[in-house]
């Protein structure tokens, strides 16, 4: 999953809870029933979860684009300095300060 | 949220506490219900009425109960436990509570009936000070929600005299 899917899987996952519990509230207590109100939460809980959870294709739209290996060799990391004995000396000399 | 499991942990945490949010409104709700309770009770005969061996006093009768519960059914009501008490004064005690007879409702459908029955219980006081007493009778009922705090609630209906005499000799 990229970053941007990520960031849609937790916003949709919020908007379902949120909305299938207040869809679930709202018929139960117009039906005067409680065990249809916890039935369509979990039936909501269960949905979200199956939208939300497996990596779907749809959450990885917006891959990550790496530099090229050949843009690596262009630009080559500094390497660490040969001249150990001076950096040594110096080292030595900010320790004795 | 980079994993399956990462993300089911927060699926799980907001589901949680929104099913408490749920359970809770559907409690608040409740408090909005003010039921009124319609009952009737009377004594249609005292069967017993003696002095048992240990010393305290003990009344059987026959009881007429008509009472009507459904207002206090809500859609988060899972039963209503319903009791008559008889309620009394002694030198002893400033009250004393003998429960009678009791039900359980479980539906709407069934609140509202009318019974005649023999006292479930003996009234057995705590020595004999029953002769001549004037005994209230009040009914108590508990009401278990689905969700949320039980409710008591009682209200007082009639009065009982009991002679002055024992009916049956021990």
């Amino acid at each position: 999953m990229d970053w941007q899917g990520q960031k849609h899987a937790e916003m949709l996952m919020q908007i379902f809870l949120v909305a299938s519990a207040v869809a679930a509230f709202a018929i139960g207590y117009f039906m005067r029933d409680f065990r249809l109100m916890m039935l369509i939460y979990a039936g909501g809980v269960v949905l979200t979860a199956l939208v939300t959870v497996p990596n779907w294709p749809f959450f990885n739209r917006q891959p990550l684009k790496w530099l090229d290996p050949s843009e690596v060799e262009k630009h080559p990391k500094p390497q660490v300095s040969s001249n150990t004995t001076f950096s040594s000396s110096k080292k030595k000399s900010s320790k004795n300060k | 949220m980079h994993s399956a499991v990462q993300r089911a942990n927060a699926l799980v945490t907001i589901a949680a506490i929104l099913l408490a949010a749920l359970c809770t409104a559907a409690s608040f709700l409740d408090s909005f219900n003010s039921p009124s309770v319609q009952a009737h009770v009377e004594v249609v005969k005292i069967n017993r009425f003696k002095r048992q061996l240990d010393g305290n006093d003990e009344v059987k009768m026959t009881l007429n109960i008509s009472m009507n519960l459904e207002s206090i059914f809500t859609w988060n009501t899972k039963q209503v436990f319903v009791f008559l008490a008889a309620e009394y004064e002694t030198e002893k005690n400033s009250l004393n509570q003998v429960s009678l007879w009791d039900h359980i409702v479980q539906e709407k459908e069934r609140a509202s009936f009318r019974v005649k029955v023999p006292t479930k219980y003996p009234l057995i006081d705590q020595g004999s000070n029953l002769r001549g007493k004037k005994i209230g009778l009040v009914l108590h009922w508990h009401v278990m929600p689905k969700s949320g705090r039980m409710i008591r609630d009682k209200m007082p209906l009639s009065y009982l005299s009991l002679p002055n005499s024992y009916t049956t000799k021990s």
